[in-house]
């Protein structure tokens, strides 16, 4: 077996070598770059990479290590940050022209959090645009590809975030989810994405998409490393009104934990018409095998509001969307068609030529949601779905501990395979946007795999049971080794 | 329910988004289908169901008024797509 090169590390083992002074950032922070230029023209992951802020950032650490009596776990270590997630002088564009040329004067709370712990930011991650889509093809730049399969999707809309940790392109990163951004493109590629309880980790920062759905989640290679991803990002920001005071564990603590006796429903409604059999039977040998590590499985639980959850986001989201973007006027920031002689005209035009196909759809869906005489009809009635969905899963929770369902309903698509047919591209999100719509945590994790194709098994919990999640998830991950699994991208 | 182009127009006035003619074909088409998959909800009685508009307990949020340091005025304008005397520039609202 050959040794591992550096960007191969998870955060964990590259912490453990950085503390004994056994590498240096410099060498970790190199070691990524150069991965960079060796895959980027492959998988398309990356919008902008900061080679020289990185490395220079990497040298401040490396003095830093020297002297420091205690090395915090992110020290030193590369990520790659969603571009819906505001970096201090790093342009942040949200994959639209709209904002090709934005840079943020600020940072978004997790990444001052993550710089008080000198985490060394290497780049930003390619994106749907907004965060609006299922497969990356959305980003108004260009489309990102699966490193298991170049002609199919990593999904999305994190899926320059995914891509990047699986194809070794940064040692872990940032994403947000809305509906399912983070975790199905964590499926999708073999690593592990998480979507926190709403209100656990601060929204300040993150480009607004649906404001009482978005939540940033870790990418990476292993339970552990999401753990600690989570003890840097979590907690009460005031400069969120919607961040929930209350105090943060030590995620890692738990997860050695075991599962035994922990009881484990399979909501038979997300075995969903149109589930491929290579998923299903991903399931089945997950499932027994979380069994055999003692858990209590019952195959019978039903969550029969599933159903309703895709129409009820699918006029949340675009209402919230609509409302949120109506910001983007060629003013302030952003994209500016300054031709029109008067000022509707000039803000028509920018929008025009700023937004892409999927963000007109939503915002023309929101505003026709929201607007007189159909609101009534649409959006309170989805906000009344919302109500009965989020009661139900607080009623399975009264049984169980956690869920346990596909991530996704397919293997990865095809590239351009659901493009032109937005109705298909929104059934890959059926697993998760019941979870986004309750507010609830759920962690995707590498399941298996159907041929040479990953398949992510998710696994869901109540309000702020983080810590059992990563727990169920840890003991799995310890009885298998899919997550060791990487992408053959050949390396020239 | 088909949207016609008319309908469509209108909802990208309220929106101040310019359409094609082409664009305003296609969403025509792609949100009568859209509305038709939410006609669904229809089957549920939602008459008593408070409408949930978010999912955390959450009331009143203030903050203390305390001051803090502003972002620079420079900082803020770097952005703009048009300034004048550290003013973002726009064309007139008022004839």
């Amino acid at each position: 077996m050959r040794a591992k090169e550096l960007y191969e590390l998870t955060i964990h083992e590259a912490h453990e070598l950085l503390k004994r002074r056994q590498i240096s950032s410099v060498e970790l922070t190199k070691s990524v770059l150069k991965r960079i230029a060796e895959v980027e023209s492959k998988v398309h992951a990356c919008v902008t990479v900061v080679e020289d802020i990185a490395l220079e950032d990497a040298e401040k650490v490396d003095n830093h290590i020297k002297t420091a009596r205690e090395v915090a776990p992110l020290t030193g270590i590369p990520a790659l940050i969603k571009d819906a997630i505001c970096t201090k002088g790093i342009r942040t564009t949200c994959s639209s022209r709209m904002l090709e040329n934005f840079v943020p004067p600020y940072d978004a709370t997790v990444i001052e959090k993550l710089k008080a712990q000198k985490a060394i930011i290497v780049g930003k991650t390619n994106m749907d645009e907004f965060a609006m889509g299922s497969s990356t093809e959305h980003s108004a730049f260009f489309p990102t590809c699966n490193p298991w399969d170049l002609s199919r999707v990593p999904g999305g809309s994190s899926g320059g975030s995914a891509v990047a940790v699986s194809a070794g392109e940064a040692i872990y990163a940032l994403g947000s989810d809305t509906g399912g951004s983070n975790r199905q493109p964590a499926g999708f590629c073999n690593v592990v994405g998480l979507k926190p309880t709403y209100g656990l980790v601060s929204r300040f920062g993150l480009v607004a998409f649906a404001s009482s759905l978005d939540q940033i989640g870790p990418v990476t290679r292993d339970v552990t490393d999401c753990a600690l991803v989570m003890n840097a990002m979590a907690g009460y920001d005031p400069r969120d009104s919607t961040s929930v005071p209350r105090p943060v564990p030590d995620y890692t603590r738990q997860l050695i934990a075991g599962i035994k006796g922990l009881k484990m429903g399979i909501p038979r409604e997300y075995l969903v018409e149109g589930m491929e059999d290579g998923v299903r039977t991903v399931l089945e040998a997950a499932v027994a095998k979380l069994r055999e590590l003692g858990a209590e499985i019952d195959w019978g639980a039903s969550l029969p509001h599933t159903k309703y959850a895709l129409a009820a986001y699918y006029i949340l989201a675009p209402s919230e969307a609509s409302a949120n973007l109506a910001r983007y006027d060629g003013v302030k920031y952003g994209f500016s068609e300054p031709s029109a002689s008067n000022v509707i005209e000039t803000t028509e035009r920018t929008r025009q030529f700023g937004f892409g196909p999927e963000v007109k759809r939503r915002i023309m869906l929101g505003t026709y949601a929201l607007s007189a005489g159909y609101y009534d009809a649409y959006y309170l009635k989805a906000q009344k779905v919302r109500t009965l969905i989020k009661q139900e899963f607080d009623r399975a929770f009264e049984r169980y501990d956690a869920l346990i369902t596909p991530t996704s309903p397919t293997v990865p698509f095809r590239l351009g395979e659901r493009l032109e047919d937005p109705v298909q591209m929104y059934l890959s999100d059926a697993c998760t946007l019941p979870v986004s719509i309750a507010g609830i945590p759920a962690i995707s994790i590498p399941g298996g795999f159907a041929g040479d194709l990953p398949v992510g098994m998710q696994i869901i919990g109540k309000p702020f049971s983080e810590e059992t999640l990563l727990r169920i998830a840890f003991a799995y991950e310890q009885a298998t080794d899919w997550h060791k699994r990487r992408p053959r991208l050949s390396r020239e | 329910m088909k949207l016609s182009h008319e309908l469509v127009r209108h909802i990208a006035r309220l929106a101040r988004l310019g359409l094609s003619e082409e664009e305003v074909g296609r969403l025509s088409l792609q949100m009568s289908n859209m509305l038709e998959n939410f006609e669904i909800l229809k089957e549920l009685d939602t008459t008593d169901v408070p409408p949930a508009t978010h999912t955390i307990q959450l009331q009143n949020v203030l903050r203390k008024d305390d001051v803090t340091e502003p972002y620079s005025q420079a900082d803020i304008l770097a952005n703009a797509p048009r300034q004048a005397e550290k003013c973002f520039k726009v064309q007139a609202i008022l004839e």
